[in-house]
């Protein structure tokens, strides 16, 4: 349960006593002369990625036993060459969009990624991953935690979470914005005119107020004066008509509004999207078309390439990042249900203008030998190689430049990982 | 929309219930807490007659697309549950069942995707009456069991159809046991997370193995259905030894029995659970936070004797929810308004203060999922994420926003209202009148003056029936959608 998750932040009030400076926006001239801002977007996989499915060591004579149903045949797979332990890796057959970014040099694949005695719980591992803090899985998440650092005023949206409710990667003191559709977020009234100006006035000010020893009642303040300062500018937004079209996914949406927002230089530098479905126990149908996992691949694969191929046409690609990461990865041996159970150490992605493309880390060899180093729990789980908070400690230094071991509360940082 | 107001009686129908509507409050307010807590416990006095009110003048409506099918449309499901919610004289068995709806949260597209739209509405939401196969849906077995015994629930659980699907029971045999069901049952359901190893996990996909589906019936009559069926063939008989004590004598290890006689081993998983310390304590920290408050810290003194009253009780729910609305901790003044109304929660109180005549609960269900909740689909197993995480700027727009459609639906209501309360001659006085129908949490300091200044903000007060509709559906809106009014 998260049951302390909705204890209040430390610091109540002050949290939430946020300035509305308009921000600055970077005109056109600026961009034009190579003035850059730097976009990390988050995104999280829910329900624990089955990485073998996705980055697949298609040679391993186990990952055909351990899988006889899900198996993809290895002609199949998107061969994307060999790691530093020699594996030869493939990317799932429907990722045809991804390899083409993997061939530009554009898309980092770090392996066995996780950390040690990693939760098996959904919920928990959510947790783990969100906060960078094993021993401390309610503290704030670790987006938010930079979100936190950053010098104040803090624009309101400075933030852009593209689901209903905070993810709890972004909980922070530092109040970020919940904006699903952006043609969606406005204020209405039931009234016209004069009327609904003078609703619309009288709610502002309100929203303004910021009420002294009720932190309950100053967070729900806190959300309504963020709404109301931030939209006009997200109205901005919902005017964005890209090139080319996205698919009509929830996901492939997100992207394009987070498009539009960098495009529109709204001000936004964090932006979180997800997509869901990734609890496979059962009928996983890894490579068949209309098959469970097949569809979350060309979610996946269709949202970003969409994203990348808009952003590299309007010459953005260069200012943006996109993370990947899952609660955890799956059980190596499938189960009676054609499907995988809760695992441990899976697959991260980054991918972006300025990403040092390639796999790092190493793939898990399968065999189901208990001695087996790259696997744990009897060789039936693959051992994390990469501790997760190495490659955040890589984001938060190669890509927004901030001191790591401060935000992470110790020194991750790992050569052979500079993806970015 | 003139109300008696008994704050204490409006705590207890904000969190036993889905706050008041005028007859409620009327109806309570004549009686004293323990009577009002009593008549809220023993529902089973009051007859189940709500779903006779469906389309019938004077409720709330509901909107019908040729048919109203709520055993296998989701959104008529949808529909019938916020009807209950606005309508139901048994305010109680709908916040528990809610309760019980979060707590073994299943959700509908899972299901959907296995077996069909119609048929996933059927598992969750069909009442067994109306049901050709007699299936009675997940959540009407939790309706059903509101204040039961939590054991008897859990074994219920174990068996539910949409849970078979949503957990993967249904595939769980001894040659390759299924996972999920045997993790959830002990992190989500039972014990909590932190309390149970990786081998109790594969150990409790053991003792569920053979716990799947049967598909009895006839198509041609439309009885064909999916129910629970106990497959001695798929059971794994083999010992089960746990890391913590199956029998009251504290053995752990579940021994190895025949297959005809294996159904017993989940049983006895099921009975370990159910007595298991560390569950009373879960559970009373999820009560404690769901009736009595959601800040700072769980109370350890609540959790620690509502824990006991339901091991002394053997889990009789009704009994634990007693203790938990006759606490101190419950009536504390703290304690008023310290919870964040859940989506639902919002809607259905902001019903019953604004006024329901001529809307249809249909239109609230795209609000409600902006807010970020919608029935029969919690995000995932561990249910809602609720407190703050319900107020995420879009979703607070989105309760603004639900405001305003509401109070621009209840316009002419409104306005009638106020005129019959005798509260149209000045802004001050139409500013008490909703003040009072309207109760929030104290408000900020200046709030009601900016309200004040609101309504005399574009003109002369005339008090002619324009002027009533839009500054009191403009007050309104301004109300419902204030920070005070979601904290509950």
């Amino acid at each position: 349960m998260k049951v302390t998750r909705r204890q209040f932040v430390k610091g109540g009030v002050a949290a939430f006593t946020v300035t509305f400076a308009a921000p600055e926006f970077l005109s056109d001239v600026a961009r034009a002369q190579g003035s850059r801002t730097r976009n990390l977007v988050v995104l999280y996989l829910s329900g624990g990625n089955d990485a073998l499915s996705m980055v697949i060591p298609y040679n391993d004579p186990f990952y055909t036993s351990r899988r006889p149903a899900i198996a993809v045949p290895a002609g199949q797979v998107l061969q994307i060459g060999t790691d530093s332990s020699r594996v030869a890796l493939g990317l799932h057959p429907r990722l045809t969009g991804l390899k083409q970014i993997f061939d530009q040099g554009r898309l980092a694949l770090i392996q066995r990624t996780g950390y040690d005695n990693q939760s098996r719980s959904h919920f928990l591992g959510t947790d783990i991953w969100s906060t960078a803090d094993p021993d401390n899985p309610q503290a704030l998440g670790w987006v938010g935690r930079y979100l936190d650092s950053l010098p104040s005023p803090v624009d309101p949206l400075i933030g852009w979470n593209t689901t209903a409710s905070l993810p709890h990667v972004l909980q922070a003191r530092t109040a970020v914005p919940a904006i699903a559709s952006a043609a969606g977020y406005s204020f209405s009234s039931p009234n016209v005119g004069d009327e609904a100006a003078a609703e619309r006035a009288t709610a502002l000010r309100i929203a303004s107020h910021v009420p002294v020893d009720r932190p309950e009642l100053a967070f729900v303040y806190g959300s309504s004066q963020a709404a109301m300062a931030t939209l006009d500018r997200v109205a901005s937004v919902a005017t964005y008509r890209p090139s080319p079209a996205y698919p009509n996914t929830g996901f492939a949406q997100a992207l394009q509004a987070v498009a539009g927002a960098i495009s529109k230089s709204i001000g936004t530098r964090v932006f979180y999207v997800t997509t869901g479905g990734f609890d496979t126990h059962s009928a996983q149908n890894v490579n068949t078309a209309g098959g469970a996992y097949y569809n979350l691949m060309a979610t996946l694969n269709d949202g970003l390439i969409a994203f990348y191929t808009d952003l590299k046409n309007q010459g953005l690609l260069e200012d943006t990042l996109v993370l990947s990461f899952s609660e955890f990865g799956r059980r190596i041996s499938e189960n009676g249900s054609q499907g995988t159970d809760h695992g441990a150490a899976s697959v991260m992605m980054a991918m972006g203008g300025r990403v040092n493309g390639g796999l790092y880390g190493t793939a898990p060899d399968l065999n189901p030998d208990p001695k087996n180093p790259t696997l744990e729990n009897n060789a039936g789980d693959v051992r994390y190689e990469t501790d997760f908070r190495s490659v955040y400690a890589q984001v938060l230094e190669g890509w927004l430049a901030t001191d790591s071991t401060k935000l992470l509360g110790g020194n991750f940082r790992k050569s052979g990982l500079e993806f970015i | 929309m003139a109300r008696i107001s008994d704050r204490r009686i409006e705590h207890l129908l904000r969190r036993a219930g889905f706050g008041a509507r005028p007859d409620e409050l009327e109806l309570y307010s004549e009686m004293s807490v323990a009577q009002a807590v009593d008549a809220l416990l023993n529902y089973d006095r009051i007859v189940d007659d709500v779903d006779t009110f469906i389309a019938k003048p004077g409720f709330v409506n509901t909107t019908i697309r040729g048919q109203f099918l709520p055993q296998s449309n989701i959104i008529d499901a949808r529909q019938r549950w916020l009807f209950r919610m606005v309508h139901s004289d048994r305010p109680l068995q709908e916040k528990m069942t809610l309760f019980w709806h979060n707590h073994f949260a299943t959700g509908y597209t899972k299901i959907a995707g296995a077996l069909g739209a119609a048929e996933a509405t059927r598992y969750l939401a069909a009442k067994s009456s109306e049901d050709r196969g007699k299936v009675r849906g997940q959540v009407e077995m939790l309706r059903e069991k509101a204040l039961g015994n939590f054991r008897d629930i859990l074994i219920d659980i174990a068996k539910d159809a949409a849970m078979l699907v949503w957990l993967d029971g249904r595939t769980n045999t001894k040659a390759k046991p299924q996972e999920n069901f045997a993790r959830e049952i002990m992190e989500l359901f039972t014990m909590g997370v932190g309390t149970f190893t990786e081998a109790d996990v594969y150990a409790g996909a053991r003792v569920f193995s053979g716990w799947n589906l049967a598909r009895p019936g006839v198509p041609a009559d439309g009885s064909l259905h999916y129910e629970f069926v106990y497959n001695a063939g798929q059971h794994d008989t083999a010992t089960k030894t746990f890391s913590f004590p199956i029998y009251a004598d504290g053995n752990k290890t579940i021994p190895a029995r025949t297959a005809a006689d294996g159904m017993q081993d989940g049983i006895d998983l099921i009975d370990a659970l159910a007595a298991s310390p560390a569950t009373a304590r879960y559970l009373a920290a999820k009560l404690y936070r769901f009736f009595v408050s959601e800040l700072g810290a769980v109370n350890v003194t609540f959790v620690e004797r509502i824990a006991s009253v339901y091991l002394q009780s053997r889990y009789d729910m009704k009994t634990v929810m007693r203790e938990v609305l006759l606490s101190p901790e419950f009536w504390d003044q703290n304690a008023y308004f310290a919870r964040y109304s859940w989506p639902v929660e919002f809607v259905v109180r902001a019903l019953k203060d604004i006024g329901w005549t001529g809307f249809s609960v249909n239109d609230a269900l795209t609000p409600l999922s902006n807010m970020g909740q919608i029935l029969y689909e919690p995000p995932d197993v561990a249910g809602w994420d609720a407190g703050q995480a319900w107020f995420s700027t879009g979703a607070m727009l989105a309760r603004m926003n639900f405001a305003s459609t509401l109070a621009g639906n209840q316009k002419f209501n409104l306005a009638t209202a106020v005129k019959v309360g005798n509260a149209a001659r000045t802004p001050e006085a139409l500013l008490s009148y909703f003040v009072a129908a309207l109760v929030t949490a104290p408000l900020d300091g200046g709030v009601r003056s900016e309200w004040s200044t609101y309504l005399r903000a574009t003109g002369a007060w005339t008090g002619s029936d324009a002027q009533l509709q839009a500054k009191a559906s403009g007050l309104v809106h301004l109300i419902a959608g204030s920070p005070e009014y979601q904290l509950v």
